[in-house]
């Protein structure tokens, strides 16, 4: 018996993935290796919200940070410092935490998963001129304030609503089943509200084959959706358009299957919650068949290869696919932070804010599904594409567009009864 | 103009989440009712109660009905050692110091159930936790009516005890004249800690019934407490059979505003409720006969 340590096949293997991931992304990547003098490290301030009512999502979201010190080092050569700060699920603790972090040094800020929280940290960013590069929040307004500091490489909730739409012409057609009539069902926050208007405004420009019966909003830290889905089921509308959260996409669930309404399918067209691994967790069987037409991540980057070996590495029990969407534009958030630092070679705010302006990020570099990461003159990213995810064998798929399908599109759901 | 088997599924469902509610704020009543303290901590108590709940069925598997008698046992005891140890002595000093104990009580609660459990949302797997009753067109939540019936026991139990046992007499003396009550050398203090151990107990066994519909964070214990409050006020502070009518309505209330109005402004229906009350009955809808 020796007390040697020895490399397993597993870690053997992630490992030289990663290596030969990184040495393969090289000549993509927009910067060279060598690291001119200037600061050594760049301190990233992670704001999410790991704890309250967005727990489970903001601590998916913290698996792509977590990871990315070590695969952006290993494909870029900068070294990351991790400032992690829990916004609890609280704009006020978003602000106050956003100003404890540039107090405490952080050069660049990434969150915070809400709209809200994110629209706190933003104006903290604005205010005391630190880079602010959001990962995931989708109000519009976040970037059409005129911020010189705030950066998004993330769709708005009208874009993600727009081609959440979109692609559900793409799930009629793939299938050859289309629904008659439909209810539209939003989370009453921020993100919901702007999805709702997204959905509304669109819908009728996209001349979908669906009437849509009712539009019914609600309360996101409600524990108790009964009505809500009385009033629903009520309708007899063959699909469900849901625009939710995670803990209430769940007590919805539950009361879909107590009230036995079973539409054609439950459609996100584009917001979290069917595709986390909570949800399928909470529910089992009544996961399956769940639909996103959301964000993802785009399983031919290079840049997914590489953080999904780490990710295995790092948490072999769990799926990266439950935390696509979360860690590849967590991840994705840091990258372009990281990608600045390098440019500008310096961790001077203003220099960092200009370099992360000139970003071009090609798309097989970036993790997320989307076109090249470049900041418009508002600091939005254009271009990023929402995939179908559907939950099937336990976990979500992507099954559309079909050159990036990794599962066979199930429409309509095995369990659909006709009202 | 929605579908009459819609209304009667809404309407049963506001009228059995209203039985647990009842149940709750009984608790409170009862001890406003004799002890004369307005227990700003009870939210909080049933906050705990589900926790011991989530904490008993993971390690015995048993399902949250089965638990109610031994909760309300335990929790009993615990309202019993609370009052003798610590609230009895707050009996006599000024309301004001009688709130500032309460809220610290609760706050402790809160914050000690953060510490332990975090802040993540907690909760109960039943067999059955995703049936129903079918009759006719309507389809009634099996936990639901589980729930209910189990509130409608225990208040009942409550109210024979109150009125057909010597203790249950004895603390009505206290309550309808205090005064009386010393000068015939009643246990006072006993009594008291007697009212405040069931009060916690009729919390406990609702906490319990809760858990078969609901998740439990440590921060949903200040909103019970209001919700309890909002209840006696409208069915009248410090009447048991307000206590019951008063959550029927208020659950009843919020399914139908939900209904009709909009799902996401339900609970501004209590709050209007609960000024309308306070403008045109202060005393309640049954305070006046308690």
């Amino acid at each position: 018996m020796t007390s040697e340590k020895r490399i397993g096949r597993r870690q053997f293997s992630a490992g030289t993935v990663l290596l030969a991931g990184a040495a393969g992304l090289a000549p993509y990547l927009p910067f060279g290796r060598a690291h001119a003098a200037g600061p050594s490290k760049l301190k990233v301030g992670v704001l999410l919200p790991r704890s309250g009512l967005q727990a489970l999502i903001g601590q998916s979201c913290q698996k792509g940070a977590d990871l990315a010190p070590e695969v952006i080092k290993s494909a870029l050569g900068v070294d990351i410092e991790l400032m992690n700060a829990d916004t609890e699920s609280n704009a006020d603790t978003a602000r106050t935490r956003a100003e404890r972090l540039i107090e405490e040094g952080a050069n660049v800020l990434i969150g915070a998963f809400d709209s809200g929280h994110t629209a706190a940290v933003a104006q903290v960013a604005e205010q005391r001129g630190i880079p602010h590069i959001i990962n995931i929040a989708g109000a519009p307004q976040i970037t059409e304030q005129g911020y010189k500091f705030v950066f998004r490489n993330f769709p708005t909730a009208p874009e993600l609503g727009r081609s959440g739409l979109s692609l559900l012409s793409d799930i009629f057609k793939t299938s050859g089943v289309t629904p008659a009539s439909a209810v539209f069902m939003h989370v009453n926050d921020t993100f919901g509200q702007a999805m709702a208007k997204g959905v509304e405004a669109t819908l009728p420009r996209l001349n979908m084959p669906f009437k849509l019966l009712e539009t019914i909003p609600y309360d996101p830290a409600a524990k108790d959706l009964t009505v809500e889905i009385s009033k629903a089921k009520a309708t007899k509308a063959e699909l469900l358009l849901l625009v939710c959260r995670l803990n209430d996409a769940i007590v919805l669930r539950k009361e879909m299957v107590k009230q036995r309404w079973n539409p054609m399918a439950v459609v996100s067209p584009g917001s979290p919650g069917l595709y986390e691994e909570q949800f399928t967790k909470s529910l089992g069987k009544h996961a399956a068949y769940a639909i996103s037409n959301t964000v993802w991540y785009n399983p031919k980057s290079e840049m997914t290869k590489l953080v999904g070996a780490a990710f295995k590495k790092k948490d072999p029990k769990s799926e990266l696919a439950f935390h696509a969407a979360n860690v590849g534009y967590t991840f994705d958030a840091i990258l372009v932070a990281a990608d600045a630092f390098k440019r500008a070679k310096t961790t001077d705010p203003k220099a960092l804010a200009d370099a992360i302006r000139q970003t071009n990020i090609p798309a097989n570099v970036r993790m997320s599904l989307g076109g090249p990461i470049a900041f418009n003159a508002k600091g939005q990213v254009e271009g990023n594409r929402s995939a179908v995810i559907q939950n099937l064998d336990g976990k979500p798929t992507m099954t559309l567009p079909s050159d990036f399908a990794e599962g066979k599109l199930v429409f309509p759901s095995p369990e659909y009864k006709k009202a | 103009m929605p579908e009459a088997d819609l209304i009667a599924n809404v309407m049963i469902t506001g009228l059995l989440t209203g039985m647990v509610y009842g149940l709750m704020a009984l608790g409170l009543s009862v001890v406003f009712g004799v002890v004369r303290i307005v227990n700003f901590a009870h939210g909080e108590l049933m906050t705990a109660a589900m926790y011991a709940v989530v904490l008993l069925s993971a390690s015995t598997q048993l399902d949250p009905l089965w638990l109610m008698i031994p909760m309300g046992v335990v929790f009993f005891g615990l309202g019993y050692g609370l009052q003798r140890s610590v609230i009895n002595r707050f009996i006599q000093r000024p309301e004001h110091s009688q709130l500032l104990l309460m809220l610290a009580i609760a706050t402790i609660l809160v914050n000690g159930l953060l510490m332990g459990f975090g802040p993540d949302a907690q909760s109960v797997q039943t067999d059955y936790q995703l049936d129903s009753f079918e009759l006719g067109p309507l389809l009634i939540d099996k936990p639901r009516v589980y729930a209910a019936t189990a509130a409608a026991l225990t208040a009942l139990a409550l109210l024979a005890y109150f009125r057909y046992t010597t203790t249950g007499k004895a603390i009505r003396a206290c309550a309808d004249n205090h005064m009386g009550a010393l000068v015939t050398g009643l246990p006072l203090k006993h009594l008291y800690a007697l009212t405040f151990g069931l009060g916690t107990a009729c919390v406990a066994i609702a906490g319990c019934a809760q858990m078969l519909l609901l998740d439990v964070t440590p921060a949903a214990g200040p909103a019970y407490t209001l919700l309890a409050f909002v209840i006696v006020i409208v069915g009248g502070l410090g009447s048991m059979a307000g206590a019951l009518f008063g959550g029927v309505l208020i659950g009843m209330s919020e399914a139908l505003a939900g209904l009709f109005v909009a799902p996401s402004a339900k609970s501004m229906f209590s709050f209007a409720l609960l000024i309308l009350i306070l403008l045109v009955r202060p005393a309640g809808l049954l305070g006046a006969r308690a």
